[in-house]
């Protein structure tokens, strides 16, 4: 083997894990701080906007995960289609800026502050308690370089069962958001 | 130093608790729809974390499943939404409260 093309492997290899790396840490943070922002803030059109940013981020975080048809499937149904489907519903019924900070139910603050701790602490404890420190796998090498056709052919042998039934859940969605929707005339 | 999948479900396990923060606080139920829709993608995400560590399809499969089932979640919600709407002329759950004792 050419010692030559070896080392440019090697170096092509690593300045795509520091690539992976710089992308990381300079998007980790933004989608965690616009969950946040979508949280807490009180006018919910800047929660949707924040919501999408953070889909972006997940898409990309799904390219460098190796899942690139998922990572489109991201931008178009998620980003695209579910979001705007969010933002006609809150054209259709006014926006209203609720306060935020205020609580109806008294006490519910601290108690849901304490269980979402508990949560989070135990996910994390399950993190690093259980062994999940591999280096992952080349998941190209694995779909033979074509993540399209690996997914379709998974879909369409093992789960085209439950691939048919999406279909007939779709279906079932459709008819009752259009029976939901309908005004009924006296 | 790299980007090892752990990473991954660290961040997910981080947003899916914002998720669950913002349905325990929230009481504009546009919002909290978005944030189940956050707790979904945050499973995706470990989902795909998952099938990364493991070199396995599979779960980039099941991750699709949930995109599908959360697309039709989002269609029937936003329609009970509009129709609570028409009613009571108001987003927030409190004001759901036809079943309260």
């Amino acid at each position: 083997m050419n010692p030559v093309s070896t080392a440019s492997v090697l170096a092509a290899t690593t300045a795509a894990q520091r690539a992976e790396l710089i992308i990381f840490v300079i998007l980790a943070p933004v989608s965690v701080l616009t969950a946040l922002g979508m949280v807490l803030n009180r006018n919910a059109v800047y929660s949707a906007l924040l919501l999408v940013v953070n889909f972006f981020c997940l898409a990309v975080f799904y390219v460098l995960l190796q899942a690139q048809f998922l990572a489109v499937v991201q931008v178009i149904v998620y980003a695209g289609a579910i979001m705007v489907l969010f933002l006609f519903v809150l054209m259709l019924l006014g926006i209203s800026n609720e306060d935020v900070l205020k609580e109806t139910i008294r006490g519910q603050r601290p108690v849901a502050a304490v269980l979402v701790a508990l949560l989070l602490a135990g996910v994390v404890w399950a993190l690093f308690t259980k062994p999940f420190s591999g280096a992952g796998v080349d998941l190209n090498r694995v779909a033979n370089g074509d993540n399209v056709r690996a997914i379709g052919q998974l879909l369409f042998t093992r789960y085209v069962f439950a691939f048919e039934t999406t279909g007939l859940l779709l279906v079932v969605a459709a008819v009752g958001a259009l029976v939901l929707g309908k005004r009924r005339r006296p | 130093m790299k980007v090892a999948p752990s990473w991954y479900l660290v961040l997910s396990a981080l947003l899916f608790t914002i998720g669950v923060a913002g349905v325990l606080i929230r009481r504009n139920a546009i919002v909290v729809f978005m944030c189940v829709e956050l707790m979904l993608n945050a499973v995706n995400l470990s989902f795909i974390a998952f099938s990364k560590l493991n070199g396995d399809l599979n779960g980039q499969v099941l991750s699709f499943f949930v995109m599908v089932v959360a697309a039709a979640e989002v269609v029937v919600g936003l329609g009970i939404l509009v129709a609570i709407f028409r009613k009571r002329s108001s987003t927030s759950v409190d004001d759901v409260n036809l079943l309260k004792g």
